[in-house]
């Protein structure tokens, strides 16, 4: 009996330890995700619900239950649209530079930052070119539409150097598209060098101290031992664009643009927002914006994937 | 070696100029155009200013501050920053202290974190999501702008994988005296990752700061308007009609722009060193896993 007792009391006071280590609560880990699911799944997955409009003549008075529902017809509508496939062009045509110029310029300049040896020149000159990042596309247009204007400083400049004629960046079509590349990729070059400096500064130092003694030139030493170094990740950062092919980006397109270039510079996501919003074509525009979606989807679980098969990349 | 040799030591002295000559190219629209509203606006209207204020004036900031729409929207994006940031902060880094539990411990953890990386892949889409803050009756209320998008996948599992760095000793002695999880979050986890959670915030923060669109679209009143969808309308739509306009008519448009511009920018400009500090180190944290 008295055995009895005393292997229940170690039982209990077993569990009451193994308890104690957390093992055996999972139900306070649950409420710790409870917060952040339930947000999830109203402003989330709701919204994915509501793609069934896609598929119905939606009418705000009848709801999502009695709309009529109307098959294909908002996706044959669009693919037989002239004005849909110009659009999709264009978003294929920024987001491809923007992806490219994306990854070699910031590569470029990694390659020259590090053959800076003075740190507080480095660091200067890495203050600066962050900066755009984080400033919103608002702050940037602004600075854009006045930079770039008639009588902005850069056709002043260009005509008191050059003699040009004032240049229309943002209502001439093409000057628009080179105009949309080449300022993304001012605001993000920087910031993209982040991941190849940190690459950069991973590569074993007694790699170079070998190549020393060997007595390679610095050029020799970069085409033998940094650039294939770096060139792992570059290929997941190119891999992982490739999700990005249909994005072009809302808020920069949508601060710069006007309807006089709508025919070169609308994007996807600009029609989607004037079509649905400004113009009520609730089901039509959620069906483009379903179109872009899917792509978008499959497109980044294929990167991924590529990604972790060939480098083993995961993000958790 | 190389260092010594003249062909290298030419490249240095090129290389260094070139760079400096990218990065200062990189500010100079910036820095053109805070020259711009420092200027009187005969000054700027006649294209006299370059890279110097001609006419030093502060009149345009002046006019903006007096503008009663311009201070309203100013406190609603405070407003949304700063409880924005405090709710996505608390929600995200509890979920991200559970979610970096082992399988072995929170059996569903990858079911969990599968739920929220499924959002990051694919969403509703602009309409449906209008229609959902639409129905929820949520147009013109601040939690419009909060709400919707206090959950940041990409935050958890920055989050989840700095906990993963947090020796299981502190925890486990956490235990030991008697904490549960909850305890062990707030009295371990929090004060060990207090700097890469701030970084983590101040990104939230600049986040909620340069947000216009919700604004713009959730927001019908325009006293609710926060400051960056206010500027949006104000300076990329050029709607000027939310400034009287006796204010205007002794200014340029111009100066009365570029100053809006940076009081835009302005807080953004403030914390970007200590971004700076914090950001290069919190993403290499968060990117290297064991």
């Amino acid at each position: 009996m008295e055995a009895n007792t005393s292997k229940r009391l170690k039982f209990t006071e077993r569990r009451r330890a193994e308890k104690g280590r957390g093992y055996k609560q999972p139900w306070s880990l649950h409420l710790m995700v409870l917060p952040a699911a339930l947000l999830v799944l109203v402003f989330s997955y709701v919204p994915m619900a509501g793609i069934i409009m896609a598929f119905q003549d939606y009418k705000a008075r009848l709801g999502f239950i009695h709309s009529p529902f109307v098959g294909l017809k908002h996706f044959q509508y669009m693919f037989s649209n002239d004005y849909f496939m110009k659009i999709t062009l264009n978003t294929l045509i920024f987001a491809c530079s923007k992806i490219v110029l994306n990854l070699i310029v910031p590569f470029a300049f990694a390659l020259l930052l590090n053959e800076v040896r003075n740190m507080g020149l480095k660091r200067s000159i890495q203050t600066l070119v962050y900066l755009p990042h984080f400033l919103s596309w608002v702050t940037l247009s602004g600075i854009l539409i006045d930079v770039l204007g008639q009588t902005g400083i850069v056709n002043q400049f260009l005509s008191n150097v050059f003699g040009i004629q004032p240049i229309f960046f943002l209502g001439d079509g093409t000057w628009f598209r080179l105009t949309i590349v080449a300022s993304d990729v001012w605001k993000e070059f920087g910031f993209n060098t982040i991941v190849f400096l940190a690459a950069l500064s991973g590569i074993n130092p007694a790699l170079y101290e070998a190549a020393e003694v060997d007595g390679a030139s610095r050029w020799k030493q970069t085409a033998s031992i940094t650039i294939p170094s770096l060139l792992p990740m570059l290929i997941v950062v190119a891999t992982l664009a490739m999700g990005n092919v249909l994005n072009a980006n809302f808020d920069q397109v949508f601060n710069l643009y006007s309807p006089m270039i709508y025919q070169q510079g609308d994007i996807i996501d600009t029609f989607v927002y004037r079509e649905g919003l400004l113009s009520g074509q609730f089901s039509f525009a959620t069906a483009v914006g379903l179109f872009k979606s899917v792509i978008s989807l499959v497109l980044i679980v294929f990167s991924y994937r590529l990604a972790y098969r060939f480098a083993g990349y995961r993000i958790f | 070696m190389y260092h010594k040799t003249i062909p290298y030591r030419v490249f240095t002295v090129f290389n260094n100029a070139l760079l400096t000559v990218i990065a200062i190219l990189c500010l100079l629209p910036m820095f053109h155009l805070l020259m711009v509203s420092l200027s009187s606006s005969a000054a700027a209207n006649g294209g006299l200013v370059t890279f110097w204020p001609k006419g030093f004036t502060f009149e345009a900031y002046a006019k903006t501050f007096e503008n009663a729409r311009f201070l309203q929207s100013l406190w609603v994006s405070i407003e949304r920053t700063v409880l924005g940031t405090a709710l996505g902060m608390l929600v995200n880094s509890i979920a991200a202290y559970a979610l970096s539990k082992e399988t072995r411990v929170f059996r569903a953890r990858n079911v969990y974190l599968w739920y929220f990386v499924v959002t990051m892949l694919f969403s509703g889409g602009l309409i449906p999501s209008y229609i959902l803050i639409l129905k929820l009756n949520l147009i013109d209320n601040l939690l419009a702008l909060i709400l919707p998008g206090t959950v940041a996948v990409y935050n958890i599992i920055l989050m989840l994988n700095f906990f993963r760095t947090v020796p299981k000793e502190l925890e486990e002695a956490a235990f030991i005296d008697g904490a549960g999880h909850l305890r062990s979050f707030f009295s371990v986890y929090l004060p060990v990752s207090l700097p890469s959670l701030a970084t983590v915030a101040l990104f939230t923060m600049v986040g909620h700061w340069n947000a216009y669109f919700d604004g713009l679209i959730y927001m019908k009143d325009a006293a609710k308007l926060p400051l960056a969808s206010f500027m949006q309308t104000l300076i990329v739509q050029a709607d000027m009609t939310s400034f009287d306009a006796a204010a205007i008519a002794n200014m340029s448009q111009r100066t009365m722009r570029a100053s809006q511009i940076f009081i835009g920018a302005l807080p953004i400009l403030i914390i970007y060193p200590f971004l700076q500090r914090y950001f290069v180190k919190g993403i290499v944290i968060g990117a290297v896993k064991e």
